[in-house]
């Protein structure tokens, strides 16, 4: 039995790098039967070239550390704002009331909206793609905050009181462990959603990064250059998931995983 | 030392229009087991609320002398923490590292979980659960235990357990306890004293004295009356000669 277990395990941890053979195969099949003209429909062959002439230039590295260092500015922007407002909100009903509406709207409206204001305001570059992350994380991370100090079970306070615990530690020692799986995953969805906005961001707003040479290739007609483009982008916002989920992993924030 | 750590002198408590307490009056000796049963809905966790200091009566006064910690339904553990990080909870008075960790070892010796230490929560079953929450409680310098229907949420045979554990912790640790329950067995079981209140707003109906050595079996003959005289105090019973009849 345990056997037979652990060859369908095995089995099924293949499994995704099947279908990835499989998708390879019906793509360098539709190519080499010329299905769609080359010019919109680039092969393997010669995506994999370009992605080494992208690599070999350098342009591939400098284009993704552009990218990665505007995620990773304007989330944490978002996140070490985003945190306390939430813990904040959570604990004053008056304020809350008062500012979710205004939160649930930004929440609600798109951050590419914000494309033309921010050229406006800072132009080309950094800032401008920085400014748009952290429109489209800050909102989610606040809610989320919120919402997570909101459910913490009332008993867990009774508790600190009967043991205690002063304001800082109550922060520290019963609020933060207790919000830690809510947030956590809302920093996974808030992490994705900040990926997706800085490709579109440095597309209308770049001189470099990922989305910046998606378009690039596009006005040059690389449709091989376009492909890499996109293959790195969709590996990278997988790579930044997995990060995030070892987060969940940490022992103790476990329990808000299996309960 | 006072010798009547818990003291309510005509408390009144309302919520609104509902009237859970009109005119209570009741005192807790220093050392002794109160158990409070009745009708559900009568106040039973508006008195805890109270004698935690949760809660203030709408008149009259609540005298509580001493340190004070309540033990849940369920749920009342630190889900981030693991056992021993709960039970040293109840140890945060000890400045001195060494004989913190004397104490915990102690209190999970007491609890028979030595090999659940590093164990979090979720890990464990519900009996399990209730006793580190019993060893965070009586861990370190508690004067008055409250149990909110501490081993409700357990099976049948794991209450029974659960009984003779915290009679045994009680033996070892000796405190003040006002145990809130729907389980008439486990109130005269466990208790030197049970009090029944009435229906809304609640009244002492009656006061039993038990003095039978704890752990007291399920079929002590003293356990087995009071059970009785509990049941038809509460209308549940008719006449005595059902005495050893079955519910």
């Amino acid at each position: 039995m345990s056997m037979n277990v652990a060859t369908s395990n095995d089995q099924a941890r293949l499994l995704p790098l099947v279908v990835v053979l499989i998708a390879l195969a019906l793509w360098w099949t539709l190519s080499a039967l010329h299905v769609f003209p080359e010019s919109l429909f680039p092969s393997p062959v010669s995506v994999a070239k370009g992605f080494v002439e992208e690599f070999q230039t350098g342009r591939l590295l400098n284009d993704l550390i552009a990218s990665l260092f505007r995620v990773i500015t304007g989330f944490t922007l978002a996140v070490a704002l985003g945190i306390p407002l939430g813990l904040w909100l959570g604990h004053r009903t008056s304020a809350r009331t008062a500012l979710l509406p205004a939160i649930n709207f930004f929440r609600n409206l798109s951050p590419l909206a914000w494309i033309p204001f921010a050229i406006l305001w800072f132009g080309i570059g950094d800032v401008p793609a920085i400014f748009l992350i952290f429109m489209a994380s800050f909102f989610p991370v606040v809610l989320a905050t919120i919402a997570a100090v909101a459910s913490i079970p009332s008993v867990y306070f009774r508790v600190a009181q009967n043991y205690g615990y002063r304001s800082t530690e109550l922060l520290t020692q019963v609020t933060l462990p207790a919000i830690a799986p809510q947030v956590i995953t809302a920093l996974r969805v808030t992490a994705g959603l900040a990926w997706v906005v800085v490709v579109a961001a440095e597309m209308i707003a770049g001189r470099d990064g990922l989305g910046f040479a998606v378009w690039d290739a596009r006005n040059g007609l690389r449709m091989d250059l376009l492909a890499v483009g996109m293959i790195v982008i969709g590996i990278i916002g997988v790579v930044i998931d997995r990060l995030l989920v070892q987060l969940m992993k940490i022992q103790s924030v476990r329990w808000g995983y299996e309960q | 030392m006072n010798s009547k750590p818990l003291i309510l002198e005509s408390v009144a408590r309302s919520f609104g229009a509902v009237e859970v307490f009109r005119d209570l009056s009741l005192e807790v000796a220093r050392g002794e087991f109160v158990a409070v049963v009745g009708p559900s809905g009568c106040g039973k966790t508006t008195l805890l609320n109270l004698l935690s200091d949760f809660d203030t009566p709408t008149s009259g006064q609540v005298i509580c002398h001493g340190s004070v910690r309540m033990v849940y339904q369920h749920g009342g553990l630190f889900p981030w923490l693991t056992v021993s990080e709960n039970i040293t909870m109840g140890l945060r008075h000890l400045t001195d590292e060494a004989e913190r960790a004397r104490q915990l070892r102690e209190m999970l010796r007491l609890i028979r979980l030595e090999g659940f230490a590093g164990h979090y929560p979720r890990q464990l079953s519900g009996g399990m659960r209730q006793r580190v929450e019993l060893a965070r409680a009586l861990a370190g310098e508690t004067d008055i235990l409250l149990l909110d229907e501490p081993f409700s949420a357990l099976d049948y045979l794991t209450r029974l357990r659960m009984r003779r554990d915290l009679a045994h912790l009680l033996h070892e640790r000796p405190c003040t306890v006002v145990l809130v329950t729907h389980d008439i067995e486990e109130a005269a079981q466990l208790a030197d004293r049970v009090i029944v209140f009435s229906e809304r707003p609640a009244q002492i109906r009656c006061e039993l004295h038990l003095r039978a050595p704890r752990p007291r079996d399920l079929t002590h003959p003293e356990v087995v009356e009071a059970t009785h005289r509990i049941l038809s105090e509460l209308g549940l019973e008719h006449d005595s000669e059902s005495a050893f009849a079955v519910i």
